[in-house]
């Protein structure tokens, strides 16, 4: 199909962007890498009055400061995949992003589209949870605009919305750089690599720095709700079937073409334990 | 919505055309720019028969809009072949191992693995195969496609 008329407008800054928003209203969307938006129009899913492109906004690259990695907005999934401070710092967000799209998607995609599209099966958002990301957001306030930070705990709100107003755009994504002794994990469940995931699990295991005991962990589950969501770190115990199996009892997933509510559930419960595991493992090293 | 004119750079030669915002890369490289080279297969970013490099990465010519890539260089298959239309050495390589049969994925194909054997050298054989994930066929089980990519990357590392 062919997408609906629309019109464009390059901003060449995030202030640019916000003003046009708040203008624009509910007839503007933001237009980043353009791997989702773009099949909802063409699939005219979606009917937009003006784009605003946001791509001449930002050059940046990814950032460590004080023991955060800053990852612009349009840090592109390639890039996630690829640089030496995300493989380093994030681990698991470097190898969640394998499974995400393909080449051209990757190439295009951006970490801050993946979040504000938030799809329930998302790779990225799983990991903003696991990992406690934050978002910087820019929106407008009085006369100017400033700037809030929002918990990636607190950003989805169900399918494919988020809790920002409609004139907010995130500017920047902070992940806490993995600290030593901390074990990681990502599984996903898919009919074929590249499709949007079934179930995927990511896991940060935390061990205590001296004495090694096991301190904490985080687990986010994609595909099995309404968004991305955090386990109740109260479920958790020393035993990975045990913690998993109380996790998925915990999650009433929803039926659709792909996969049935049970089979989801079942799937938690598997790849949760296999999570925990290898995540347990790796922080053990 | 008033139509606009940029200059979009395809294949080394700079074309002035009038677009609307709305139009994807796809539909002016081959609708306006008559590339038939580059194909509508799923307009989801799925199947890979509109890629096309944008400043040399593989990108989807249906999710970019025409209007984004004004400014940038846009390679479609057309642009790697010599003058006289000589084929270029993995096209060669599709030939010699029957990797095309009805030839709709063909060009999306090679633009990949191009792009994969210029990054890796000479990639894996599961290296290959992740790389054209994005890339559908639905002739050739894919197997000689693979071996036609091996066998470019073998010769790109040999000379």
């Amino acid at each position: 199909m062919v997408a609906p008329a629309f019109d464009y407008v390059a901003a060449g800054s995030y202030e640019e962007a916000v003003r046009l928003l708040a203008e624009n209203g509910d007839e503007a969307k933001v237009l980043a890498g353009g791997q989702s938006l773009m099949p909802m129009l063409n699939l005219r899913l979606a009917h937009p009055e003006l784009l605003i492109d946001i791509n001449p906004a930002d050059q940046r690259p990814p950032t460590l400061d004080n023991e955060m990695l800053r990852l612009p907005a349009l840090t592109r999934h390639r890039v996630l995949l690829e640089h030496d401070l995300v493989r380093q710092h994030c681990p698991l967000l470097a190898e969640a992003v394998r499974h995400v799209g393909n080449v051209r998607v990757r190439n295009r995609g951006t970490i801050a589209g993946s979040l504000a599209h938030a799809d329930p099966t998302s790779e990225i958002g799983c990991c903003a949870l696991a990992t406690g990301a934050r978002v910087v957001v820019r929106g407008p306030a009085g006369n100017g605009q400033s700037e809030r930070t929002v918990p990636a705990s607190e950003l989805f709100a169900g399918y494919w919305s988020t809790t920002l107003d409609p004139a907010e755009i995130i500017t920047d994504v902070l992940i806490p750089a993995a600290r030593p002794r901390q074990g990681w994990s990502f599984q996903e469940m898919v009919r074929r690599t590249s499709d949007f995931a079934i179930v995927a699990v990511g896991v940060i295991f935390n061990l205590a720095e001296r004495s090694g005991a096991p301190a904490s962990a985080t687990v986010a589950l994609a595909g099995v709700a309404d968004r991305v969501v955090l386990a109740d770190p109260e479920l958790l115990n020393d035993d990975p079937d045990e913690s998993a199996a109380r996790i998925a009892e915990t999650l009433d997933p929803p039926d659709d073409v792909h996969a049935s509510g049970a089979y989801r559930r079942r799937l938690a419960r598997v790849l949760t334990a296999r999570a925990l595991r290898e995540a347990s493992a790796r922080a053990a090293v | 919505m008033s139509k606009r004119q940029v200059v979009l750079g395809v294949n080394g030669r700079d074309h002035e055309v009038w677009i609307t915002p709305s139009d994807t890369l796809l539909d002016v490289l081959h609708d306006e720019l008559g590339l038939a080279d580059v194909r509508y297969g799923c307009g989801e970013g799925v199947c890979g028969t509109c890629t096309v490099l944008l400043d040399g990465e593989p990108v989807n010519g249906c999710l970019t809009l025409a209007v984004q890539a004004a400014g940038h260089q846009v390679t479609t298959l057309r642009g790697l072949m010599g003058l006289g239309e000589a084929m270029h050495p993995l096209q060669e390589c599709f030939l010699r191992r029957g990797a095309s049969q009805c030839g709709f994925c063909t060009p999306g194909m090679i633009l990949t693995a191009l792009d994969l054997v210029h990054r890796t050298g000479r990639p894996t054989r599961e290296e290959i195969r992740y790389a054209l994930v994005g890339n559908l066929c639905r002739c050739t089980g894919y197997t000689k496609i693979l071996d036609a990519v091996e066998e470019y990357a073998d010769q790109a590392a040999g000379s």
